[in-house]
């Protein structure tokens, strides 16, 4: 059973993302999605500073196996990348919702987030995939 | 549900991740496929390739019969026991197959071809010993098939499987074999690695399996198998080439024996048009300088000598940088600079000989 962590949201297309005290939204991938990806080699990370309408593609994780882009959960601008994961993908996949984070994202609306999956949804959305 | 090696519930009970292999539920990881690779190229690592196609041929003149339907000569096996690899081709010289063909005996030898390609395989084998006449072809499911791979692999091997075992198998050189009671024991393999390949009956399997874990052989998935016989710069049949790929234009020039010019293998008159007018493609080495991982089906820039395309693209996980073997145009060289379109950006890479690993280290 994957595991996930009740303190933040998670989308459809399988991101977590994590409201900061600052108001900025933390994304990664989350524990179920780097499962199915298996271990990874690479991760092209966005610039700061570039605009995104939610659902914008933004970011790519590849795994040996296959890649996979990584969206905007909600309209905003990105605040930072994680830059360690150039030399380290492989964090995604030992610790896919601590240091594993993909970018920081600046919402445009900060309301939007609560339009995001809650951990039950998501959990729903897992099972539901599996069957 | 798909077809299932004797080893199926033993890789479950290993918590193996399974996939959809050619119609087989295979094993791709155990857990983590880039430490499986490195098993495999530091120690020693086991793979399940009971999904392969085992088949006997048998008759009086079955020699003359495989100088007929393979592209290499099996009258370069000067004893019993050793092992060719070659292309069975159709008459365009198309690749139907690759295929490793052991001399069991005195009209007698066996065949290992892939597991996807089993009913057109058999279909042809079928139709042409039908033509030839005196040769029987059979197929053998009751076996099941091992491969151990890695610079331990021999030793640990023998250490499980007994002493007899290790007498006759550890001075074997590459590409020989011997057949111990009900064991076949190869010096084969697709990984770059020495090793064996291991060919017994499929009862015997779970049980040999357990006993070579215990030696300390890691079990492995597909995935590493993979990347592994990539980084040898081993073609992979149904990428690398099918029926519409000759031997030349898939890097196999060295598996055709076109001496003796009397020995007319089926595909040969279609080889030597192709050569007389020259090969108009060839299958190169890769490697990645720009950012990302090469994927099959990418289209490769080659300047002015026009574009190809990647047929096995990944990550190697031994060289830590992404290779691929690629299908270009003839005119390009060794050393050339060529463009790979990665998801829409071009990505600089070089052209470079394969293969990339071999016997743990690197050969660029």
């Amino acid at each position: 059973m994957s595991n996930i962590p009740g303190d933040r949201r998670y989308t459809k297309s399988h991101e977590w993302v994590k409201v900061e005290k600052d108001g900025t939204l933390t994304v990664g991938i989350t524990d179920h999605a780097q499962a199915l990806m298996g271990d990874m080699v690479y991760v092209d990370l966005p610039e700061a500073g570039r605009k995104l309408a939610a659902g914008k593609e933004c970011a790519v994780v590849e795994s040996v196996k296959a890649a996979s882009d990584v969206y905007a959960p909600v309209t905003g601008e990105i605040a930072l990348s994680n830059a360690a994961l150039a030399d380290a993908p492989e964090t995604v996949n030992r610790d896919p919702y601590s240091e594993g984070w993909i970018f920081k994202l600046k919402p445009a609306n900060a309301a939007d987030v609560n339009a995001l999956l809650d951990a039950k949804a998501y959990e729903a959305l897992v099972a539901a995939e599996k069957h | 549900m798909g077809h299932r090696t004797p080893l199926y519930e033993t890789h479950l009970k290993h918590g193996a991740k399974i996939v959809d292999f050619g119609g087989w539920d295979m094993p791709l990881h155990y857990g983590s496929q880039i430490e499986e690779h490195h098993q495999v190229r530091k120690d020693a690592g086991m793979f399940d390739v009971s999904h392969m196609t085992v088949s006997d041929l048998k008759g009086k003149s079955v020699g003359d019969f495989l100088r007929l339907l393979l592209a290499n000569d099996v009258t370069k096996l000067k004893t019993k026991g050793r092992a060719l690899y070659s292309c069975m081709l159709n008459s365009k010289g198309g690749v139907i197959d690759d295929l490793i063909v052991y001399w069991m005996d005195d009209d007698w030898y066996r065949i290992v071809s892939n597991a996807a390609t089993r009913d057109k395989d058999m279909s042809w084998m079928n139709a042409a010993a039908k033509e030839f006449g005196g040769v029987t072809l059979t197929e053998r499911p009751d076996f099941a098939m091992i491969a151990v791979q890695g610079p331990n692999a021999r030793a640990k091997a023998c250490t499980a499987l007994g002493e007899h075992i290790r007498e006759a198998a550890m001075p074997l050189r590459p590409f020989h074999s011997v057949r111990i009671g009900e064991l076949m024991i190869a010096t084969t393999g697709y990984t770059g690695e020495d090793g064996f390949e291991i060919i017994l009956p499929d009862k015997s399997a779970p049980f040999a399996w357990q006993m070579l874990h215990e030696a300390g052989i890691a079990p492995c998935g597909l995935g590493a198998r993979d990347t592994l016989r990539l980084e040898a710069g081993m073609a992979l049949y149904g990428t690398d080439m099918d029926d519409t790929v000759s031997p030349f234009e898939a890097g196999l020039a060295w598996t055709v024996a076109l001496e003796p010019a009397g020995r007319k293998f089926i595909g040969r008159e279609a080889l030597e048009k192709q050569k007389a007018g020259g090969v108009p493609r060839q299958l190169v080495g890769l490697w990645l300088e720009g950012k990302g991982v090469l994927r099959n089906h990418q289209k490769v820039q080659c300047g002015v000598h026009g574009a190809g395309e990647i047929t096995s693209g990944s990550f190697s996980p031994t060289l830590n940088q992404s290779i691929a073997l690629a299908r270009v145009p003839a005119g390009v060289k060794t050393g050339d600079a060529v463009q790979v379109d990665l998801r829409g950006k071009l990505q600089p890479a070089k052209v470079v000989k394969y293969p990339f690993v071999r016997n743990g280290k690197s050969c660029l």
